[in-house]
């Protein structure tokens, strides 16, 4: 199995990296196009700013490639939010293979402080990123903009309204929610996505 | 809906973990790397890990450390304890920190928190407070505990996050090792006044007084030390526990 995981300015890499090395997955680390559009399967990570790590990907061509690959491909956290239409962080068009608008969490939300940092429960599971993983099962989150709900939402949760926590479309998957960082249930998604 | 955190923190010095009473009479009590294993398992919802001896020539052990802790856990964690640039805080993430926490340095130059924002996110950057209730109001205490501010802790916290601070960890002095519970006030206070998640920490002795300080103190994650090092209260017995009693909890 051949993981390739994008290299661009805002990754979180060490951690899936080492989370993909504890299911046996030796993934690299590259933003070299051929190896990109070669690979088994993409990971699309992130940890950052949309409006700074678009400008980046444009510089690099790296947007025009993601939305061309063929195998199947999951967006993490801010990766999933690149992957919608647009953001309001920074005002940002995104890479537009979701037909969803990214907005910002309102300070006025029943409840919620802004970012939301924890464990949020996911439900309404869709397609077999989820097989085996129960409704409203824990996962970890840390988000202040979050996905509205689209027909690509394969999971939701609740966090003062109810968004997208996991889109699909084709073979693009993604997650709001750091399945690398979400124990045991974490791992078996990371598992499913191999296996997809 | 989001679930009340448990979070155990590990207090590292020579890269093996100690515990003392009052910031002092430091113990060893166990390998970090193991005991966060074990928390894991046990369901802790995060780990804390605070270098309480971080000096220079320490700063290359401690991102090794982070390092192992990072190929073993698969659960978020926090690494503290001298950072004070940039480039201390870029070293820790590559090696594989969700978060890190600043302290002293950030009061002695508040452009840290924005700087650190700005680069990599509010969402990893927790500014930790120790604070003591002393002459009717609680003030901001430095360097582990031994220097005094004047600087009050509501408003430092109030400053904090205006400069981009994700979190706060809020140590009470007057509480931590005393077993006698969380400092309720002041947690309460600061939650309800920023608009970022509140860790209490300091003063965990029973059940009941993580009970209080979600329900009373409205904190949005609950940090402890020996009472978990020494097994005195077990995690998967006290999320059973919260949960038994209404509060949001991960099981």
């Amino acid at each position: 199995m051949n993981v390739s995981i994008i290299k661009y300015n805002a990754g979180n890499v060490q951690s899936v990296l080492f989370a993909l090395e504890r299911i046996g997955i030796n993934a690299v680390v590259t933003d070299n196009i051929d190896k990109l559009q070669t690979a088994d399967k993409v990971i699309f990570p992130g940890v950052g700013e949309a409006s700074s790590a678009m400008k980046y990907l444009k510089e690099k061509k790296l947007d025009e490639v993601i939305i061309n690959l063929k195998q199947p491909v999951l967006g993490i956290c801010l990766g999933m939010q690149l992957m919608c239409r647009f953001s309001e962080e920074g005002e940002t068009n995104c890479l537009g293979i979701f037909d969803n608008n990214v907005k910002l969490f309102s300070a006025d939300l029943k409840n919620t402080k802004v970012p939301q940092i924890g464990w949020n429960t996911i439900y309404d599971l869709k397609t077999n990123l989820y097989k085996n993983i129960i409704e409203n099962e824990y996962m970890y989150f840390v988000h202040s903009y979050f996905a509205e709900i689209s027909e690509n939402t394969i999971a939701k949760t609740n966090y003062g309204l109810e968004y997208s926590s996991s889109l699909q479309k084709n073979n693009f998957y993604a997650t709001q929610f750091h399945p690398e960082k979400s124990s045991d249930a974490g791992q078996k998604i990371l598992e499913n996505f191999i296996k997809i | 809906m989001l679930a009340k955190r448990i979070i155990p923190c590990l207090d590292i010095k020579d890269g093996r973990t100690v515990k003392g009473i009052n910031f002092e009479n430091i113990k060893d009590a166990g390998d970090p790397v193991e005991l966060a294993t074990e928390y894991a398992k046990q369901g802790a919802d995060e780990l804390v890990f605070l270098d309480i001896t971080a000096t220079n020539e320490k700063r290359k052990t401690l991102s090794e450390l982070v390092t192992r802790i990072a190929k073993q856990i698969n659960i978020p964690f926090t690494v503290g304890g001298g950072i004070s640039s940039v480039e201390d805080v870029s070293v820790l993430l590559n090696a594989g920190a969700d978060k890190i926490s600043v302290n002293t340095s950030a009061v002695k130059n508040p452009q840290l928190i924005k700087d650190l924002a700005n680069q990599f996110g509010s969402q990893c950057v927790v500014l930790a407070i120790d604070t003591k209730f002393e002459n009717n109001d609680w003030y901001v205490y430095l360097n582990g505990g031994r220097v005094k501010t004047e600087l009050k802790t509501l408003d430092w916290a109030k400053q904090a996050v205006a400069l981009g601070a994700g979190e706060i960890l809020l140590t009470s002095m007057n509480n931590d090792g005393t077993k006698d519970g969380f400092a309720i006030d002041i947690t309460k206070q600061i939650s309800e006044t920023v608009n970022v998640p509140i860790i209490a920490s300091g003063g965990a002795g029973t059940m009941q007084h993580f009970k209080e300080i979600f329900e009373k103190g409205k904190a949005d994650a609950a940090l402890a030390a020996s009472v978990f090092h020494y097994k005195e209260i077990a995690i998967p017995e006290l999320k059973t526990y919260l949960k038994e009693n209404n509060i949001e909890i991960r099981l």
